[in-house]
Order: C-alpha cells, then sequence, then structure tokens
C-alpha cells in the first residue's frame, strides 16, 4: 500500500511507530502535489518550505515522545482561512495579493495538533459556489473524471483528498459546500453544529451559515480531526462553550437501535435514479444492522433553497462590502473619485457570482423589501427548524442523498445560476437550522463512461456529531465504497 | 419577479459595484431569475412565526473585560494597504 | 402667523472605558495614527467582534440616571453604508431593540422655570475612525485609531420649544455623562458630539413640519447659533412661499449658518438588520443591581447635600456641582480646610473660577490644584495673611506655581498682628496727617476710611484689618 492510501489514522500510527518520518511523508505528499495537482488545480498555493519546517518539528516532538494523535500528519487549508505570512486568496482577484497577518483559529488549533501545512486549496470565490467553476484560478476538476466537477465550493480540497494529495483537508460550509463535493468525489466530509468551531479567521461569507469542516477519506478520520479544531473561541462570539467529546472514542456506537428518518420530500424531487438507488441500498444495509427506518414529512424543507437565496446573500453583501481597496486587497489603478475608487476595485475585483450574490443580497435588505424577503425568510428558516426539531423528537437522524446527483460536466450548469442552486437542494436545511450533517460514500453511477461516486448525508441534532461519526463509521465497516480511490491516482 | 434595469442600477449603485453596459441586461436577467426562485417564499403561511436571525438566537452575547490589550502592530498590517502615507491610508479627497 | 420651534437633539457620548466596544484595542486619545487599530477595528477579513462588559454597565448606569427601561435583551444591528473612516462598510449600532429607553430629564431654564425633556433612546454603537483633508494633495488620509470606540447615542424626544431649551438639555446630559463617569465631556476632542433636529409649525398645529437635522455642532455656543439660524431660515423660507426640505445640513461657525449638505442628499438606505456574528445582549437583574449598587452621586442629589451639609445656597450649589471636577475639587478643598465651607466656595466660585476664564482652561487644568488652593485659604483663616494680601499670593501661585507658604515666605507677606506694631504705624500716620486727625476729631467720620488706607500702606498692606480698625478706632477717638 502506497504511503498516500493510507487514512490519517493508519499514517498517525506509523509514524508513531517510526515507520516513516513526518519529512518522508511530506515529501511524498509534496511530490505527488507537483505531478498531479495541475490538471485538478487544486491548489492555489503549495506551501512546500512551510511543509518542511513543519515536517521537521513533527519528527523531532515524535522523537522526544511529546507526540499528540495528529503529530506530522499532513493537511491541506482551503484557501478561505487566514494563513500568518501566506497567501489567502478565497480564490478571488479581491484577494490574489493578500498576505494574511495571523491564523485562523482552525489554522492554529491544526498546527498545534503538530500537523503538516502542504497548502492552500482552491475554492469557489469567497465560497460562493457547488461546482468550484467561480474561483479566479479556474474551475478545478474532479478527479473521479477530469471533465467534471468535484463540486463546490471546497472543491480543491475534495479534489486534493480525493486525489490523494493530502490525506484530508479542512473545508467550510454554507449550504453544504462541504458535504455536497464529499459525495462528489467519494470523501467523508463533517459540517459540525453551528458554533462548534471558530469562526476567527475563517473568511465570512454568510455569517449565521457558514461553519467549518473536515473533508477526508473515512470517518475515523474526520472524527480525529474534526476534534482537533473544535471548542470555544472567546474571539467569537457565536463559538460555543460546549465541551469537546472525544470523537475518535465513541465510533463504536452500533447502528442497531438507530431510529432514521427517510424524508420523504427529499425523494420526491428531480432525483438522479441511480443515486436514489445507492441511498436506498445503504437504507437496507442499515435495516439489516439493526437500524429502525422511520418515514418522515418535513413539509417546509423544500423552501430551504429559496430561503437560503435570501439569507445568505442579504448576510454575504454587508460582509463583504469591507472589501474597498482602502486597507487591503484588490485596488483600481489611478482612481478619478471615491466612488470610483469603490465602483472598479470591488467591480474588478469580484467576479460574477459574488456580484450576483452582493447584488441580492442589497435589493432583499433595502427600504420597502426587508418585510417581503429578508423578514420572510427568517421565518421560514424558523419553520425548517422547527420541523428538523420535531423530526428529532422521533429519530436520532436524518438520512437523504447528499446531491441530487452526481459529478455533473464542467461548464453544463453555469448559463442559469438556479440550475446550480438547486445542487444544494438537500444540504441547505442543516446550515439554516444550525445542525451538524455528515456526507459518506454510499455506492457508484455509471455516467459517460465513468463511475462517479454516490454520498448519502446524515443529520442530526445539535451536537449530535459523535453520533453521526458512529454512524457513518459503522456503516463504512460494512461497506468499502470510501476505501475506493480515483483511477491514475491510487 | 422581474427587476428593471433602472433597479439594478440603483441596486449595483448601492453596493458600490460597476458594471459595465454590456453586462447591465446580464445581471437583470440572472436576478429577476434569483427573485423568482425567491416569491416561492411568499406562499408559505407564517402568520405569528418569529423570525430566526440565527442558529444561537436564543443564548446571550459573551461579555468581556475592558482590557486595552493589543499591541501596535501598524507597520505589518499597513504591507497590505495599496496607498499610506504618515501613518494613514489614502484615498482619493473626499468632499463633504 | 405664530411659530413654534420643536427640537430633538441626538448626542452621541463616547464611552470612557480602556478599550473599545469590540475590540481589545485601547481608546486613548492623541495616539499616533493607526496605533491604535488592531484586526478587528481595520475590518480585516476573517475577524469578529466580541462586546465590552464595561460598555454596556456605562449604558446601564445612563439608563438608570434618567429613570429608563434597561431591556433585558437588545440586539446589534449593522447600518450599512460606504466611506473610508467606516472599514467594513458598515457600522455595528442597534436598531430595533436598544439598550436603553424611555427615560427623562429635567432641566431648569435661566429664568428658573423647570421643564422635563424625554429621552426617547440610548443605544450602544461603534465609533467610526476620523478623516484628515487637509494634509495632502488631491487626497484625504484616513485614522481608524478611533475606529470601535464606543458610543452611547442619546435620543431626546422633540420636547424642546428653544433654542435655550435645547442647550439646557445638552448641558444637562454633559453634566450628568461626567457624574457618571462614563464620559470625559470633552467637546474639543470630540468626545461629546452633538446633532440637533430642527422643525417649526404653526402655533397650535399639532402635526409636526418637516425637520432637518444640523451637524457638525460641538459647543453649547453653536447650538444656539445654528438652532437660531436655522429656525429662522425655515420660517422665512415658508412664509415666502418654500417648503422645508428634509435634510441634513452642516453648521458653519465662521458664517454663523447652516448649509445643505449636497452629497448626502441622495437617500441613504442603510439596509439595517441584526448582526449575525453577535448574540442577543442579555442584561439580568444580577447585572442591574451591580450597577445601581455601584452608582456615583449624581448633580442633583449633589447640590442637595451641599446647600444642606455645606450651607450654600440654591444658587451657589448649583454652581459649584455644574460639574464633577468642579465638585470634587471643591469638595478636597473644604476637607484639607477642615470647615470654612463658604470661604471656600467664594474662592473657587470667584478668584479660581475667574483666573481659569481667563486662561481659557477647564477645572482639570488649573493652576492651582485643590490642595494648594487649600493651602492658601488655611492661612487666611488662621489670619497669617488678610483676604486682600491673599488675592496677590493667588495671583502668583498661578503664575509661579508655588505653594502659598512658600510665596508668603519670599514677599514677607505675613500679616502683622503684633499690637504694638500697629499702634506705632497709627501713630505714625497721625502725627503725619495732623489736619485729617483734627477734622477727623470734629466730627468727619468718613475719614476714618483714610486713615485706614494710610495705615495699610505703612504697613505694605500687611495690618491685620480687625486689629487695625479696633486699634485705630482707640487712638483716633484720642
Amino acid at each position: 500500500m502506497s504511503l498516500h492510501t493510507l487514512t490519517v489514522a493508519e499514517l498517525a500510527a506509523g509514524l508513531r511507530a517510526r515507520q516513516f518520518s513526518s519529512l518522508d511523508l511530506t515529501l511524498h505528499f509534496l511530490g505527488r502535489i507537483e505531478r498531479l495537482a495541475p490538471q485538478l488545480n487544486a491548489f492555489v498555493t503549495v506551501t512546500a518550505d512551510r511543509a518542511l519546517a513543519d515536517a521537521r518539528a513533527a519528527d523531532a516532538a515524535l522523537a522526544a515522545g511529546s507526540a499528540g494523535p495528529l503529530t506530522g500528519v499532513p493537511i491541506a487549508h482551503k484557501d478561505i482561512f487566514c494563513t500568518d505570512g501566506i497567501l489567502t486568496t478565497c480564490s478571488s482577484r479581491m484577494l490574489a495579493n493578500f498576505v494574511a497577518p495571523y491564523d485562523a483559529t482552525v489554522v492554529d488549533r491544526w498546527r498545534t495538533a503538530g500537523t503538516v501545512l502542504l497548502g492552500k486549496t482552491n475554492m469557489d470565490e469567497f465560497a460562493m459556489g457547488s461546482s468550484n467553476e467561480t474561483s479566479f484560478y479556474g474551475p478545478v476538476r474532479n478527479p473521479w473524471d477530469l471533465q467534471r466537477v468535484p463540486g463546490g465550493s471546497s472543491g480543491g480540497s475534495a479534489a486534493a483528498v480525493a486525489a490523494c494529495l493530502a490525506p484530508a483537508a479542512s473545508g467550510t460550509d454554507t449550504g453544504g459546500s462541504i458535504r455536497q463535493p464529499a459525495a462528489l468525489t467519494n470523501l467523508t466530509g463533517i459540517k459540525p453544529t453551528y458554533g462548534r468551531v471558530s469562526r476567527y479567521g475563517m473568511i465570512a461569507f454568510a455569517s449565521s451559515l457558514d461553519q467549518a469542516g473536515v473533508l477526508a477519506r473515512s470517518a475515523e478520520d474526520a472524527a480525529l480531526l474534526l476534534g482537533a479544531m473544535s471548542g470555544h473561541d472567546p474571539r467569537d462570539s457565536t463559538s460555543v462553550d460546549v465541551p469537546v467529546p472525544d470523537y475518535a472514542a465513541e465510533l463504536g456506537t452500533p447502528l442497531r437501535g438507530l431510529r432514521v428518518g427517510i424524508v420523504k420530500e427529499f425523494f420526491d424531487q428531480g432525483l438522479d435514479p441511480q443515486v436514489a438507488a445507492c441511498v436506498h441500498q445503504a437504507i437496507e444495509s442499515m435495516r439489516r444492522e439493526g437500524a429502525i427506518i422511520k418515514e418522515l414529512s418535513l413539509p417546509s424543507l423544500p423552501l430551504s433553497v429559496p430561503t437560503y437565496y435570501v439569507v445568505a446573500p442579504a448576510e454575504c453583501s454587508s460582509n463583504l462590502s469591507r472589501f474597498d481597496g482602502v486597507r487591503f486587497g484588490h485596488r483600481c489603478d489611478q482612481p478619478r473619485d471615491l466612488m470610483d475608487l469603490y465602483k472598479r476595485s470591488r467591480g474588478e475585483g469580484f467576479g460574477a457570482e459574488v456580484k450576483r450574490r452582493i447584488m441580492t443580497g442589497t435589493y432583499v435588505l433595502s427600504a420597502g423589501y426587508y418585510d417581503a424577503y429578508y423578514l420572510k425568510a427568517q421565518k421560514v428558516r424558523a419553520l425548517i427548524a422547527a420541523d428538523f426539531a420535531r423530526a428529532f423528537g422521533e429519530v436520532d437522524v436524518v438520512l437523504s442523498p447528499t446531491a441530487p446527483n452526481v459529478a455533473f460536466g464542467l461548464g453544463s450548469k453555469t448559463s442559469d445560476p438556479i440550475t446550480m442552486y438547486l445542487n444544494d437542494i438537500y444540504t441547505i436545511g442543516a446550515n439554516l437550522a444550525g445542525l451538524p450533517g455528515i456526507s459518506i460514500p454510499c455506492g457508484f453511477a455509471e455516467e459517460g463512461g465513468s463511475s462517479l461516486p454516490v454520498g448519502l448525508q446524515l443529520v442530526g441534532p445539535h451536537f449530535s456529531e459523535s453520533r453521526l461519526l458512529s454512524a457513518a463509521h459503522q456503516y463504512q465497516k460494512l461497506t468499502d465504497w470510501h476505501r475506493r480511490i480515483a483511477p491514475g491516482y491510487e | 419577479m422581474s427587476l428593471t434595469r433602472t433597479q439594478v442600477e440603483g441596486i449595483a449603485h448601492l453596493a458600490r459595484l460597476e458594471l459595465t453596459e454590456a453586462q447591465i441586461p446580464v445581471y437583470v436577467e440572472s436576478l429577476s431569475r434569483i427573485m423568482a426562485l425567491v416569491e416561492q417564499l411568499s406562499a408559505a403561511d407564517t402568520g405569528g412565526v418569529e423570525p430566526m436571525a440565527h442558529p444561537l438566537a436564543g443564548q446571550a452575547q459573551r461579555l468581556r473585560p475592558d482590557e486595552a490589550t493589543e499591541a501596535d502592530q501598524r507597520d505589518k498590517y499597513q504591507r497590505n494597504a495599496a496607498s499610506v502615507a504618515a501613518g494613514l491610508y489614502l484615498v482619493p479627497k473626499v468632499i463633504e | 402667523m405664530e411659530w413654534e420651534t420643536v427640537i430633538g437633539l441626538e448626542i452621541h457620548a463616547q464611552l470612557a472605558t480602556r478599550s473599545k466596544i469590540f475590540s481589545a484595542s485601547a481608546t486613548a486619545y492623541g495616539a499616533e495614527p493607526n496605533s491604535q487599530a488592531n484586526l478587528v477595528d481595520l475590518g480585516y477579513p476573517g475577524v469578529l467582534p466580541v462586546l465590552n462588559a464595561e460598555a454596556v454597565r456605562m449604558a446601564v448606569r445612563f439608563g438608570l440616571a434618567t429613570g429608563s427601561e434597561v431591556a433585558r435583551r437588545s440586539v446589534f444591528a449593522r447600518k450599512n453604508y460606504f466611506y473610508p473612516d467606516l472599514p467594513k462598510g458598515y457600522q455595528i449600532s442597534q436598531f430595533e431593540l436598544p439598550v436603553v429607553a424611555r427615560g427623562r430629564l429635567e432641566i431648569v431654564l435661566d429664568d428658573g422655570t423647570r421643564k422635563t425633556v424625554g429621552i426617547t433612546r440610548a443605544h450602544l454603537e461603534e465609533d467610526a475612525g476620523k478623516s484628515l483633508h487637509e494634509d495632502f494633495h488631491g487626497l484625504t488620509g484616513i485614522d481608524l485609531n478611533r475606529a470601535g470606540t464606543p458610543l452611547l447615542e442619546i435620543v431626546s424626544e422633540p420636547d424642546m420649544r428653544s433654542a435655550k431649551e435645547a442647550v439646557a438639555y445638552m448641558k444637562k446630559i454633559h453634566t450628568l455623562v461626567q457624574y457618571l463617569g462614563i464620559c470625559d465631556g470633552n467637546m474639543q476632542e470630540g468626545s461629546f458630539r452633538c446633532d440637533a433636529n430642527v422643525s417649526v409649525r404653526p402655533k397650535g398645529q399639532d402635526k409636526f413640519g418637516t425637520r432637518a437635522e444640523i451637524k457638525n455642532i460641538n459647543s453649547f455656543r453653536f447650538v444656539e447659533r445654528a438652532i437660531n439660524y436655522e429656525v429662522e431660515r425655515q420660517i422665512e423660507l415658508i412664509e415666502s412661499g418654500g417648503k422645508v426640505v428634509q435634510e441634513t445640513r452642516l453648521y458653519d461657525p465662521d458664517r454663523g449658518e447652516t448649509r445643505s449638505m449636497r452629497s448626502k442628499e441622495e437617500a441613504n438606505d442603510y439596509r439595517y438588520f441584526p448582526d449575525p456574528d453577535l448574540l442577543p445582549l442579555v442584561i439580568d437583574d444580577a447585572l442591574i443591581e451591580a450597577v445601581r449598587a455601584a452608582m456615583p452621586e449624581l448633580p442633583d442629589e449633589k447640590s442637595i447635600r451641599f446647600s444642606r451639609d455645606y450651607g450654600l445656597s440654591e444658587y451657589d450649589a448649583g454652581v459649584l456641582t455644574a460639574s464633577r471636577a468642579m465638585a470634587d475639587y471643591y469638595e478636597t478643598v473644604v476637607r484639607r480646610l477642615g470647615g470654612q465651607p463658604k470661604l471656600a466656595a467664594n474662592w473657587v466660585m470667584g478668584d479660581l473660577a475667574g483666573a481659569l476664564n481667563k486662561d481659557n482652561l477647564e477645572i482639570e487644568a488649573s493652576r492651582i490644584d485643590a490642595d494648594s488652593l487649600a493651602g492658601l485659604l488655611v492661612r487666611i483663616a488662621d489670619d497669617t495673611i488678610s483676604g486682600k494680601i491673599a488675592k496677590e499670593v493667588f495671583e502668583a501661585m498661578w503664575g509661579e506655581g508655588r505653594s502659598a507658604d512658600a510665596i508668603i515666605e519670599a514677599k514677607g507677606l505675613k500679616q502683622i498682628t503684633d499690637t504694638s506694631a500697629i499702634e506705632q504705624a497709627i501713630a505714625e500716620v497721625m502725627a503725619k496727617n495732623p489736619g485729617q486727625l483734627a477734622d477727623y476729631r470734629a466730627g468727619k467720620d468718613k475719614l476714618f476710611g483714610f486713615f485706614v488706607g494710610q495705615v495699610m500702606k505703612a504697613t505694605g498692606g500687611k495690618a491685620n484689618p480687625a486689629q487695625l480698625n479696633e486699634l485705630l478706632k482707640q487712638k483716633l477717638s484720642g
């Protein structure tokens, strides 16, 4: 087995057993990145010098016996997290020259845990997208089929991990941006409960929806890495002060007795039949293990997408106002006056999707429209949250496909924004309600001559990450979808 | 729900985004489509429902002790600025 | 046509916290540009606000002092607009649910009439930075040290009916916030800023006229002038067939007029919405009681106490408690003197106030501190010097910064209380002025003053006046 196909757990064990050094490991991954990353366009910045320095420090800790469970493990960060002294671009021209002067809390925590930073991954611009096609640096390609998208907005992280260029990577999820790319690239992706992980240093898209999370190749890996990034941060007022369980230690909870809710409304939509088939098969596997399957109705859930496309743009229109060319970021040439400075810097710095969302948000908050749109959306949001709360009175997790389709062709959905938005139909509800959600591989669909991964989503009540991870882990003991690696990247 | 050109120009102005002549109709189209999607919300029965601004709205804001602990890192931060002089950020003259 | 003026004031008081409202940067005035602006203040990508507990306590203090309702739950909202001194492109403020609401303040006008002015609300928000237009050709320099300083925005009901009432209200709030220790009231430094909403309506009409908002008034005098000008402008406008436009106007102190701010005429749509980076501010009984227990004595209470404990007139007590600094100064003097409240009052309100005015100083910057003044008054009280000589000593103290004793010693100003020395001086004067002596003894009582003056001159002004009077009476009578 090659080093790069080992899971984080296996790598950590190997490092502690001194079977290989972190330096060996890091050089190996850096080599793969050099060869294979360009065809995927998964990275914006490769931090080779920093990686080697991190690796040497990790090896010293390992030798001294002061290593932790993740010491020496290489990772990548989505380019939305500020990394001190390192370019942090959000895949936008607006920040193409931005060297962050501080580390995000997530970066700091993984660094303290001893991980090695391989680089910053490509993403949809300012996290706005579901296919990683809005990046200033060009689209990311899916290792399972280079003519297809990896999903978004954490497409670069997904492609990098799926191609074994990094054992795991951080991502962010505002409407499904960790879970959907995980589904499209055969990964395990977890978005925790809102407030579980600090948002300090995570460049804001929609503040009441954004959460950091993990993309990895197994639930066990996700458990290790989520635990390391979680916890209260006094610098983030929306970070909750709730103890972090040892997720890795709690993976053994069996599927037997797990009450699984199947959302009736999700199977009514335009769902790809092969996706439906894989998900149904997974449900049967769970049933055979003793999980209790119940059909549920969450009647407000079909309004998730319109709700999201009021709330998220509203918040982002305000969050992105700080990008004005004055203190950092892109500034237009020779501004004629202040208005010109603002309009041209922002007009040049932001791509079309970002501009679309800023304008949508500006509109729905504007005088005369606030009640009809923003306030209305927040009320529907309350209904969606109430639907989930009611569901969790009867079931432990809600199960659905993660995405209505498998990876689609590059450029196939870019002509109409709405077509793209509907990719998030199953994932958005969890963000609106602040609930944790995980996507795990559950099979493959054949399309256009490629085998394309299918993902299954589990959503749980607030702070039920342990439950989600253990259910995922138990499912991964029954199946080996998650072990398959994209052809050419083994 | 269709937006007019004038509306889109007004929104772009409020948001300080320059749109070229060619871009305007494109945004009119896409924004109108987005608002048509959003219109689905009007059918929802939300009578008596409290708006949910935030997943944590039932919790209280943490209060920080009043201590000035930040060091002066002006030089480091101003390296990111395009135009600085005498420690000040420069912009085209603002007329009041 | 009889017109009635309607005025409401919006006052922004910078709260005297050590750190900013949402970041741990210092708030001290006068630092090098941008040396007190951290990543949060600069609105860097990824940063987040965390609320300052002391700013909250100060707002509650204000609420309690004005009989307001303190909201158990209030919400921070974003006010969105673009301006270079507003780094995030939005100001974190409070909109629908402010921390304090529905209070009142009693004001006393010059003629003694009392009036209650309603306080609609007071809310917490962050200050913006500063724009410097002068030093750069064609450019404006932005200093963000001030960005993020906590402000309490105090909005009055449109209850005032004249510029004088507005000034009285503004002065009362100014005194109150200093008393509460929540704001230093320094208008030159911008810690206390006032906008006035002014409209007119025909007397007897219920409906309010269209109002104009006047900004940029940073002194009591300017407020009065600006309002008076604006009222006249509006009346003239209406009477000549025009309509008052709802707009923002700037007061120009050099020209003494208000001018429309053309650039802000386009309606600013602030698109307020609850700030998703902050949770609701919950204020419980414990916090309110803690603030209540630690409330400093309010101006009215202090004035009553001064009258009662120091035997001062209502007027004098009012003058001495007009500012907390003066009241504290006065009490320090009385304490050091160990009594003599009236003597202290006369000197603080008289000579000290005069010297401060002449040199355009606030009492905090007085060239003679309270202990030193007490040191001077003690020498009057123990007859070391006369009141008249004391004025000379005061002048010298003010100019040279030395203590009373040092000056008395150096200039040999000690009062002469030795009876024989005075008698000798009297004898000499009597001998030198036989004519006046004869006239006095013949009945010209007025000449007594002449002899007093002569003896004073002979003793270099140092004869104890009381003793001099008594001995002179004796000697002159023969």
